[in-house]
């Protein structure tokens, strides 16, 4: 008798997500399965990785992965282009570090100018993450979803202190949005429950349960994502249905190990190799615990994954 | 746990006239304000209608299905009403459940239904004779119901049996026999047998205020031994319920679980 696998079923499935236009639209999310499970059932989208970028120059990325821009990335829109059309990314993510009160302090009409550079330049879809300064964010991305009118895109992030005015704003101009909490499964569902409560639809939200790199407690991360998903799944809980979100690149640039010098620790091998490793890795922790959206830095890195994606979905 | 909404029931005034004068409107508002509340299914109590039954009955599952998108409980111990409902019910929404058949010769003829209409059916663990002691009579009795179902053809995973819960103003003691017979039934079989109560009666005859406490902690002590499904009024227990899943880690705690 043939060895039959046995397989699970699951009552819940995750919410499908579509941004973009024509030929340059993308979709995640959307399985009834645990993540790579295509045997048990469906899985009509890959994960999608979106390249970031700034709205000012990377000073505070570790070289090797400055260096990897440094021709475009003086300004947001020859970097969002270059992305797009040397990289080929599917998705690009600008992130307004530059708005944050300790950093640049850039204006909110500054930030909407840079967002309307950028989407007017290119094609691919948008995603726009604030500064993670909580009433910052809660003025530039209420602009910036105003400013994106008419382009649908992913607009981030909102958090418990601020997810009234942002969440709102994305409703209104009819874009997606990212929730998050920090590393906190039971308040990870009650903002998704607040959010929905302002009329917010589920359908139209991404799970961010915050994000950690390699050796930086990533096994919070995956645990909480994984509880997440399971949840959706096992227990049919829309609130925790929408695809979740792992900001991959921030946290992974910010570990000694992508910047100790190799001179100084020969034994931890090429640093420029190390780096790209370091966020692969990560990331593909994150997606193997259920994240769907990843945002990366490094090509090499997003070259990695990309290439695991296509040979775990066979 | 599945709550079957009680609250179309020919017992209530309001809803008997409405059966009566065949008005759609308040069975639909009834219907719709249990599914809102958490009902899983709908409870259609038309007592034992001996004329008309099975007009009314068709009546009042179509009209119930016109509003929510549930099975129903189809519950009067006329079989051709019993019948005459199946046949129009939408098992797009589940399939129906029949309330009841016992270990009186009489209500065998109700597995015949349940077998011919793929319905899942309640099994009272009582015979012609007096009530049930305790929980292994009632368990004795489950055994002979469950072999009877095999032999007019409903599989024992459609069978939902009812320990028969007993006023506790008259028969405190039975209150307790009931918990455990919930215990007992899954047992009798492996995947466990389902189980279903008709909640209320645990508090009937008591105060008005006092009826919702009693139905409330009964639910609770019933729902921690495995019961599967409470004929109930959803709006009444439905706090009870959502804290019980989340307490059982059935659902995920968030500070708004109450509100879900």
């Amino acid at each position: 008798m043939p060895f039959t696998p046995p397989t699970e079923n699951y009552s819940g499935k995750v919410f499908p997500i579509s941004i973009g236009e024509g030929d340059k639209a993308v979709s995640f999310g959307g399985e009834n399965v645990l993540p790579f499970h295509g045997f048990e059932g469906e899985v009509p989208n890959k994960p999608l990785i979106a390249l970031e970028i700034q709205d000012v120059p990377p000073a505070d990325w570790p070289a090797s992965v400055q260096e990897q821009y440094k021709d475009v990335s003086g300004d947001p829109v020859t970097w969002a282009k270059h992305c797009q059309d040397t990289l080929n990314a599917r998705a690009i993510a600008l992130r307004l570090v530059g708005t944050h009160p300790d950093g640049a302090n850039r204006s909110v009409d500054d930030a909407v100018k840079t967002v309307k550079d950028v989407l007017d330049a290119i094609s691919v879809p948008l995603i726009i993450l604030g500064s993670n300064h909580v009433e910052k964010d809660s003025t530039v991305l209420v602009a910036v979803a105003q400013a994106a009118a008419g382009k649908p895109s992913i607009i981030g992030k909102a958090q418990e202190a601020n997810y009234k005015t942002i969440a709102a704003a994305a409703m209104a101009n009819n874009h997606k949005l990212i929730a998050m909490s920090e590393l906190d499964i039971n308040l990870s569902k009650q903002l998704n429950i607040l959010i929905g409560q302002m009329g917010f639809a589920k359908e139209n939200l991404i799970t961010d349960p915050m994000a950690s790199a390699l050796g930086y407690g990533l096994e919070y991360t995956y645990s909480v994502m994984e509880r997440i998903r399971l949840a959706a799944l096992t227990q049919n809980d829309d609130t925790m249905q929408p695809p979740m979100m792992g900001d991959v690149g921030m946290y992974v640039w910010k570990t000694k190990e992508t910047q100790a010098a190799e001179a100084d620790l020969p034994e931890w091998g090429t640093l420029a190799e190390r780096g790209v490793a370091w966020e692969a890795v990560t990331a593909t922790a994150l997606m193997v615990s259920g994240a769907e959206l990843l945002i990366m830095r490094h090509p090499k890195a997003v070259e990695a994954v990309d290439k695991l994606i296509g040979e775990m979905e066979g | 746990m599945l709550i079957i909404g009680e609250k179309l029931s020919i017992i209530a005034k309001r809803v008997r006239e409405a059966m009566m004068a065949k008005d759609k409107g308040p069975i639909q508002e009834i219907a719709k304000a249990q599914a809102k509340a958490g009902a899983g299914m709908i409870d259609a109590n038309i007592g034992p209608a001996e004329d008309g039954g099975e007009e009314l009955m068709e009546w009042m599952v179509t009209t119930i299905q016109e509003a929510v998108q549930l099975p129903v409980c189809l519950d009067t111990t006329n079989f051709s009403a019993l019948e005459a409902g199946l046949k129009v019910h939408n098992n797009e929404w589940g399939r129906p459940l029949i309330n009841s058949t016992s270990n009186d010769p009489e209500r065998f003829p109700i597995l015949e239904l349940g077998a011919k209409y793929n319905s899942q059916v309640i099994a009272l663990t009582v015979g012609k004779g007096g009530l049930p002691a305790d929980a292994e009579e009632r368990a004795g009795i489950a055994a002979e119901i469950m072999a009877r179902a095999m032999e007019y053809g409903v599989p024992i995973e459609d069978l939902f049996l009812d320990p028969l819960v007993l006023q506790i103003a008259t028969t405190q003691d039975q209150a307790l026999h009931v918990i455990k017979t919930i215990k007992m039934f899954q047992d009798l079989n492996d995947p466990p047998m389902k189980t279903v109560v008709g909640l209320s009666n645990i508090s009937n005859g008591a105060p008005k205020h006092v009826r919702p406490i009693l139905d409330r902690y009964y639910l609770m002590l019933l729902a921690y031994e495995g019961l599967t499904a409470a004929i109930a009024d959803p709006v009444e227990v439905a706090e009870a319920v959502k804290t019980y899943e989340v307490i059982v880690g059935k659902t995920l705690y968030a500070h708004s679980y109450l509100e879900m």
